[in-house]
Formats: structure tokens, sequence, C-alpha cells
């Protein structure tokens, strides 16, 4: 049993680091107070650095821990890791926002490192009751972040919605579970794939259906995508982004993993759900962005667009769409990162954020740099060639192709369409409109170096990074099948 | 060779952007550049084409280089058919960078750039011969049209831009899925091996339909050309020539590249559709060119005819058919860039293209109305003009294919010396109706240098074509060859029209 302990131990020991490590912090916080905010971020990014270290050495195979509560292996790794760049980028980008706007505490990177660990514990359950446990501690730091300006208005609101929204969620996930267990007689994900190898019944297909309605609100997927726009627009822009990167990266990964380990006896089952899920979020997604005069708004419904493409790649249920999902995710990750910090990059003249859609009017002309950086992402989040962002698109549609979907491939490449208009409407808003209000660009140079290194990344010049980026990828898929 | 002509203008483009100092060094700076950055792709392009050795129907000049992680690969390499259009492409670029000297004033360097960065996608589209590397470069050309068109144009340039996006965009998406079905089933994204394939005959029909989307779009074809007058009113003028001399023969190109070789079964099923739709477009669009008061519309309509020359030269399935086919996409390539740019030495003197304004330009600029005139003949084919050569061969070729197609084109060809004609009477003679005509200057030596060129190869080509059509030869007899191959169509209902259609019932 000892021997059982200290394997565990290390088998877990990213997940040690960063409970460790958030409490250190909390606890240098408590001392010297919000003054110690630089000093914390830059510990939480040294924190996630070493993370990352503990990580890089990806032994194969899989790698159970706590009596199969726990699972680490390639596609763990993998999914650690884009949450890791994540989560630094988010707690970097904030802190010129955070001071100019009088938030400036020091709480945001211990959140930022407790959310961290929340996700990790997700994408690493083996277990339904880990999984809640899980999905409980990201959510937590998410409500408090999403209300991080507890002064203004919007922000709380943004909280208490999502909060509300997201204990419904909660609660259908854990009714979904409690079925499961009733039915299939475990919460393990291998017992309970064991139990639906000997026969299936309706009750686990209740659970099922309920599990994957809950998880989709965790990745905001149509029909149950409501709170994204609405927490996108009052959360502070800092965790606006953080929201659209990490945590989505977690919660697919999350959904991915219960839907093929778990519920892998049930393909043509979740198929379906899946598969409406996805032309949904893509078509809604696409067509609500139209409207949105709000930038956050836009990329809210960017996001949920994104979702349903993601999603193809689960629906074909194949380790070529997984593999597909895990690419797209880091692409997806980079260019979204990208937008938002062009967002933080503008404030007026009093400094505060500029994030309405006129407020870019004509930026080429007085800021040519951002405004191109700005069109890349756009661009690329549209999926046109040559951009980087197109790559992923493609090896989406691909799986979606072999594996026979054709009605799911078109469905995708007339959403790309419908989806270009609104994206070439940021662009056509800074290239094309006379200038409207002078944009000033605060100090922040690290800031800058990010955006400038995302742009790079999704530029044409990304394309030579698909060779390690697809093996990365299919290497992670292969642990799942 | 190859991959150096591609990246060169990128390099260049970048170069532009980077000038330092104040507006008007870095405009004066960034026209400098480019032009000299065209006229050396120009240079190369001569190099690429006395090196070229016609004998053959393989590719040449291919380089492959693996960097793409195995997903797809850098491979370029070019035949007869993309050598003479990557000629017809760095030809017309110097002559746009010239075209644009005086009359663009605003953001220069970000509009030469565009420019370099088109001329690039175009080389890649030309030179690619792996299909997803295709894709990128054909779709990659979307992004700075849409900001030439949408910066640099007329008054409703925003609505013209998103439209040429966004209709573009959705014809192209759904051979994007065709490539990867094509992919999978072949087991390669290489082109030369793609053209050998042997596709299953009932996918064959699916694949054709999804890559005709994108082609026809392109072309444009009727019933989608509607973008095209819209684009070209609102473009720029070298933005035009480009869109008119190099863009559409993207389509054509896809066509002789992708759909004929690809899916020959296919081909010869549907062709009755491809003669149908090029037959009513070459009716209609003159038709509808005659109708016209705008001169740009007129020249953009006449452009969807010339297209449907190519289409139906194209799906002739014979020697004749598809060398012509090519040659009219080379003649119309330079004829409507010329004539485009004749519209804008006149909108640039007087700031209107309505045709009623206009009237006895020929009295007081006599150079003028030579050149224009000399482009008028080439566009309705007069003999002598590279616009003859193109259309007899493609009406030949068509004639031993089906007489009642032949007889309706030529129909088309009747049209388009009625609208042509009646536009440059209208503008170049008759009184002189106001005195905003009686000041305009004649052409200056910048904008003969612009004409001239264009003029010499358009007489050159009418004259002595042979030197144009020597690199077609082998490529279009090699798939001349594979269409022959292919067996007669299995539908019913398509043998029926196709009986209909053509004169000789063995054809095919």
């Amino acid at each position: 049993m000892t021997t059982d302990i200290a394997a565990s131990l290390v088998i877990g020991a990213p997940e040690i680091m960063l409970a460790a490590g958030a409490l250190f912090l909390l606890l240098l916080g408590t001392f010297r107070g919000d003054r110690a905010l630089g000093g914390l971020t830059v510990g939480a990014v040294i924190l996630f650095g070493l993370t990352a270290l503990t990580l890089v050495d990806d032994p194969p195979g899989r790698q159970l821990a706590w009596n199969g509560l726990y699972v680490a292996d390639s596609f763990s790794t993998y999914l650690k890791l884009l949450i890791l760049v994540g989560a630094s980028v988010s707690a970097l980008l904030a802190l010129p926002h955070l001071a100019r706007l009088q938030s400036a505490r020091f709480e945001y990177p211990v959140l930022l490192v407790l959310a961290t660990l929340g996700m990790f514990m997700l994408v690493s359950a083996n277990n339904f009751i880990a999984l809640y446990v899980g999905l409980e501690l990201l959510a937590l730091a998410s409500y408090v972040l999403a209300s991080f300006h507890r002064d203004n208005a919007k922000s709380s609101e943004a909280g208490l919605k999502y909060f509300v929204l997201g204990a419904l969620a909660s609660g259908l996930i854990l009714f979904g579970i409690s079925y499961v267990y009733g039915f299939a007689g475990a919460v393990g994900f291998e017992e309970v794939a064991a139990a639906l190898r000997a026969g299936q019944s309706t009750g686990v297909l209740v659970g099922l259906v309920f599990i994957l309605a809950g998880l989709a609100f965790k990745v905001s997927a149509v029909p149950f995508h409501m709170w994204t726009p609405d927490v996108y627009e009052g959360a502070p822009t800092p965790v606006a982004a953080f929201f659209a990167a990490a945590p989505k990266v977690a919660a697919v990964g999350l959904l991915v993993r219960v839907a093929i380990d778990a519920f892998g006896g049930m393909v043509g089952q979740w198929q379906q759900i899946i598969v409406f899920m996805s032309i949904a979020s893509m078509l809604l997604g696409a067509v609500g962005a139209i409207g949105q005069a709000n930038l956050k708004r836009l990329l809210a419904y960017s996001s949920i667009n994104n979702i349903g493409f993601l999603l193809i790649g689960l629906a074909a249920a194949t380790p070529a769409g997984v593999s597909a999902m895990l690419f797209y995710l880091a692409v997806y990750m980079v260019m979204t990162l990208g937008a938002f910090l062009v967002l933080l990059a503008m404030t007026d003249a009093d400094g505060r954020p500029l994030e309405r859609m006129e407020d870019m009017a004509g930026l080429v002309q007085t800021r040519p740099w951002i405004a191109t950086a700005m069109a890349v992402f756009m661009f690329s989040l549209a999926g046109i060639p040559p951009l980087f962002g197109f790559m992923p698109k493609l090896a989406i549609f691909n799986a979606a192709v072999d594996a026979g979907l054709y009605g799911l491939a078109i469905a995708g490449v007339l959403a790309t369409v419908i989806a270009a208009f609104y994206y070439l409407r940021v662009v056509k808003t800074m290239f094309l409109d006379p200038p409207a209000s002078a944009v000033v660009v605060p100090q922040g140079r690290f800031n800058l170096a990010m955006m400038v290194a995302a742009a790079v990344l999704v530029s044409p010049l990304g394309l030579l990074l698909i060779g390690p980026l697809t093996e990365a990828g299919r290497r992670a898929a292969s642990a799942l099948f | 060779m190859l991959s150096a002509m591609i990246l060169f203008p990128l390099a260049a483009a970048l170069v532009l952007l980077l000038l330092p100092g104040d507006e008007a060094a870095r405009a004066a700076r960034a026209r400098g550049i480019a032009l000299v950055a065209t006229l050396l792709l120009f240079g190369a392009g001569l190099l690429l084409w006395s090196r070229f050795d016609p004998s053959t129907a393989a590719f040449q000049f291919t380089e492959r280089a693996e960097i793409f992680g195995g997903v797809f690969s850098w491979h370029l390499g070019i035949d007869g058919i993309s050598l003479v259009l990557i000629l017809l492409s760095v030809f017309l670029m110097p002559l746009c960078i010239l075209a644009s000297w005086k009359s663009i004033t605003t953001r220069v360097p970000e509009y030469m750039a565009a420019f370099l960065a088109m001329e690039s996608l175009m080389l890649g589209v030309f030179s690619a011969l792996d299909i997803f590397l295709f894709y990128i470069f054909f779709e990659g050309g979307l992004i700075p049209m849409y900001l030439i068109i949408g910066i640099w144009g007329g008054s409703r340039r925003i609505y013209a831009s998103y439209k040429f996006f966004l209709f573009t965009l959705l014809g192209s998406v759904l051979m994007l899925i065709a490539m990867l079905w094509m992919a999978q089933d072949a087991g390669t994204t290489d082109i030369p091996v793609l053209m050998a394939h042997d596709f299953p005959p009932q996918v064959q029909t699916w694949l054709w339909l999804a890559f005709f989307a994108s082609f026809a779009v392109k072309m444009p074809m009727w019933p989608v050309h509607t973008w095209l007058p819209d684009a070209h009113v609102e473009a720029p003028t070298a933005g035009s020539m480009i869109l008119a001399g190099v863009l559409l023969k993207m389509g054509g190109y896809g066509f002789i590249r992708f759909s004929l070789p690809m899916f020959p079964q296919a081909s010869v099923e549907l062709m009755w559709l491809v003669f149908a739709l090029s037959v009513v477009a070459l009716v209609y669009t003159s038709l509808v060119a005659l109708a016209q008061q705008d001169m740009k519309k007129l020249i953009a309509y006449s452009s969807v005819a010339h297209m449907a020359f190519v289409t139906a030269g194209l799906f002739a399935f014979n020697t004749q058919g598809l060398e012509g086919a090519m040659v009219v996409m080379l003649s119309h390539g330079i004829v409507s860039a010329a004539l485009f740019y004749c519209v804008g030495v006149v909108y640039d003197r007087m700031h209107t293209r309505e045709i009623e304004r206009y009237g006895g330009v020929a009295t007081n600029m006599p150079r003028y109305a030579v050149f224009f005139m000399l482009f008028t003949m080439a566009s309705v084919a007069l003999p002598g003009t590279s616009g003859f050569v193109g259309e007899f061969l493609t009406l030949a070729g068509m004639f031993r294919t089906s007489t009642w197609v032949a007889a309706l084109m030529a129909t088309g060809v009747i049209l388009g010396a009625a609208y042509m004609l009646w536009l440059y009477a209208r503008v170049a003679f008759g009184d002189i109706r106001s005195d905003e005509v009686r000041a305009m200057p004649d052409v200056s030596p910048r904008e003969v240098a612009v004409l001239a060129p264009m003029a010499l190869v358009v007489l050159w080509m009418g004259v002595a074509p042979g030197a144009v059509m020597e690199p077609l030869r082998a490529p279009v007899a090699s798939l001349v060859a594979r269409l022959e191959a292919a067996e007669p169509p299995a539908t019913p209902v398509a043998r029926r029209i196709r009986e209909a259609l053509l004169s000789r019932g063995d054809a095919g």
C-alpha cells in the first residue's frame, strides 16, 4: 500500500506542485498585500514553468494513480501543456490591465493557479467523482474571476450569471452520474465501459444525456451556450481571454475522454447528440456574431462557432478526429489569445478599455501594426489560407470525410463562409472605414511582444509547425484508443 | 527557381511595408521598388520560358520539400499550360504597377505590397503540384484582392469587396471537401499522380460538381457571375486589370488542371451542362453588355462572355478546342486588362465612366484612340489580333463536337462585335459634347509605356501564335488522350442529351 501511494505521488506530481504552489502564493499574498500582484504573477508563471518541466518527459502508456481515480497519459500531458501556456499568458497579460482599472488585487494569480489545478484534475480524471471535484474547483475559481472587478456592476452580473448557470450544469452532471452509477454500478471510467460492454440500459442512456448536457454547458456548445456572450462581455477582458483559452481546452479534453473512454461502447447513441450540437454551434455561433457590436461578445460567439468545429472531430469518434481536435485546440488558443491581446492593447485617452466595434474604425491608419495583427487573427479564425487557422479546420474536415460524415463536413464549410462574414466585418472596420476615435496604446511592452509572437505563429510562417503539432496530437490521441 | 519566384515578391512586399520616411517619400520609393521587383520577375519568367522544354507533357522545374509534416508538401512544377499563364501574370504585373503610378495616391506602399502579394499567390496557383498547396494559394488570393477593392475602390467598394470575397469563398469550400475525399481515395496529394488516378465513376460526378462550384464562380460562369461586374466597377484600374487579366484565368486553369484530367468520366457526362451554361452566358451577357451605361461594367460583362468561350472550348474535348480555349484565356487576359486600362486613362481625366459623357475623344486624343481601337478589334476577334486566333480555334474545335453549340457561340461573337464597336463609336467618334472632353490631353509617355507592350503582344500573338502555342501542344495532347479513353456517359439521360447535342454520334 505504501509503495502504491509513493507511486501515486510521483504520477500526480504536477497537481501536487500546483496545489502546494497555490497555497504558498496565497500565503505570500496575504502577508504582502496587493502590491505583491506583480511578484505573485511572476511566481505563478514560474510555477507553471516548473510544472511544465515535470510534464515534458512523457512516458508512453497509461499510468494510473490512487486506485484508478487518476490517469496520466499522453492525452492528458498534451492538454496540460496547452493549459499551462494558456494560463501563463492569461496571468501575464492581465498585469497592465488590472493596474489601470484599480483592480490590482493579489488574488488574481492565485485564482488562476487554482483554476489550473482544477483543469489538471479534469483532464486526468479517470472516475466520475474525480471529474466532479476537478470541475467544481475550476468552476469556483472561475466564478470569482468573472466578477473580479467587484466594483463594476457588469462584472458582478457576469459572475453571478456564470455561477447560477454553472451550478445548474454541475447539478445536471451530478444527476447524470447518479444514473450511470445506479444502472452501471460504477463510477470509474473503465468500470463503466466494462459494464456497458456487458449490456446497455436506458438508465445509462439517461445518465449519458445529462452528463453530455452538463459538459456542453462547460464547453459552451449550443443549446447550452447562452451564458457565454454575457460572461465574456461582463468579465474583465483578461479573464475573458483566460476563459476562451484554458478552460475551453480542459473541458473539451474532458468531454473527449468521457465520450471515448467511459462511453466508448455507446458511440451510436452519443454521436447523434454531438452531431446536432456541432451543427447547431457552428451555425448559431456564425449567425449570432453578425449582429454584435461589442468585440468581446463577438469573440464569445466566435468561440461557440469554434466549439462546433471541434465537435466535428469528436463526432467522427476516430483517432484522426481526436488528433485533429487537439491540433485545433492548440491553434485556436493562440488565435483567440492574440485577438484578446489586441483588445487589451487599446484604450481611449482616459485609459478606459475600448471594446466596441466602432472604436476600431480606421485603426490601420492610426495603429497600423496592431490592426495588421488583428487582421491576421481574424482571417486565421475565419480559416482563410494561407493563415495557420486554416490547417486545423482542414484536419477536422479531413477526419469527418474519413469517417463518412459528409453532411457534417458540408455543414461545416458552409458555416465557415457565414462566419467569414463577421470576421471580415472586423477587418473592414479597421481597414476600410475612416478613423473614429483616438486609440491610445497603453504601456505594456510585454503584452505587445506576446501579441507579435501570436501573430507570427498564426501567420503563414506557422505552417512550418504543422509537422510537430500534428505528430504531438496524433501521439496524444492514440492514448485514448 | 519557382520557389524563388514565389517568395521574392513576398519579401519585396515586406520591404515596402517597412519603408521609413514620411508619406511622400515612402510613396515614391514604394512605386520604384515595386516596379523594379515586378520587372525582375518578368525577367525571371522569360528565363523560365527560354529554359523550358516544350517537347514533353511532364512537369518541369519541379521542386519538392516535405516541410508540412506529411500533411501536404511544398511541391512545385510547371508544364506548358502553367508556363503560359505564369508568363501572362509576370507580363501584366509591371504594367499594373505603372498603371497605378499616378492614380493611387493614398497608402501607396500598402497598395504596392498587396499587388506583390497577389503576384506571389498567382505564381503559386499556377505552379503548385500539391492539391492543398494549390488550395492555399487559390484561396489566399482573396485577402489581398479584398483589401485592394475595399481600400482603394470606388464608392460602393465595401459591398463589392464583401460580395467578391464571400462568393468566391462559398464556391471554394466545397472543392476543399472534394479534395479531402480525393486525397483519401488516392492516398496522395500529388497533382501529377491524381491526374492519372481513376476515381470511381459514380463519385466522379460529385467531385466534379464540387470543383465546378469553385471554378465556375472564379471564371465566372453564368449564373454565378454577378460578383464580377460589381468587383470590376469598384476596383481601382489596376485591380480590374489583374482581376480580369489573371484571376479569372485561375478558373479556367482549374478546369484544365483538375476537372478534365482527374474526372474525365464526369466531364464527358456533364459536358451538356457546361455547354448550356456557356451558351446562355455568351448570348445573355452579350445582350446585357449592350445595355450598359458604364464602360467598366460593359467590359466586365464582355469578360463573362469571353470566359464562356473558354469553358465551351475546354469541354469540346479536342485539340483545337483546348488549345483555342487556352489562347482565348491568354488573349483575353491581355486585351481585357488593356481595355480596363483604356477606361482608366479617360477616367483619370474625367472621373466618370458614363459612356454618355464622352464622345469625339478621337479628335483630341488620336494616339489614345488608336490604342483603344486596336484593343476593341482584338476583343471582337479581328484577324491579325490575338483574339482571332483563340476564337477561331475554339469555334473550329466546337464545330467538330457540336454544330449547334458552335452556331450559338457564333451568335455570341456577332453580339460581341456589336457591343464593342458601339462602345468604341460612342466614346471615340461623334461630336465633342463637353468642354471637359475637349480639354483632355492625349496619352502621356507613361500611359504609352503601359499600352504599347500590350498592343505589341496582341499583334504578335495574332500574327505568329506559334511561339505561345508551342508549349501547349504536349500537355493538351496528353489531356486529349486521357479524355478519349473515358467511357461514354453511363446514365441514360446524359447519353440522350449528349446524342442530341453532338453532331457526330461517335465523338468522345
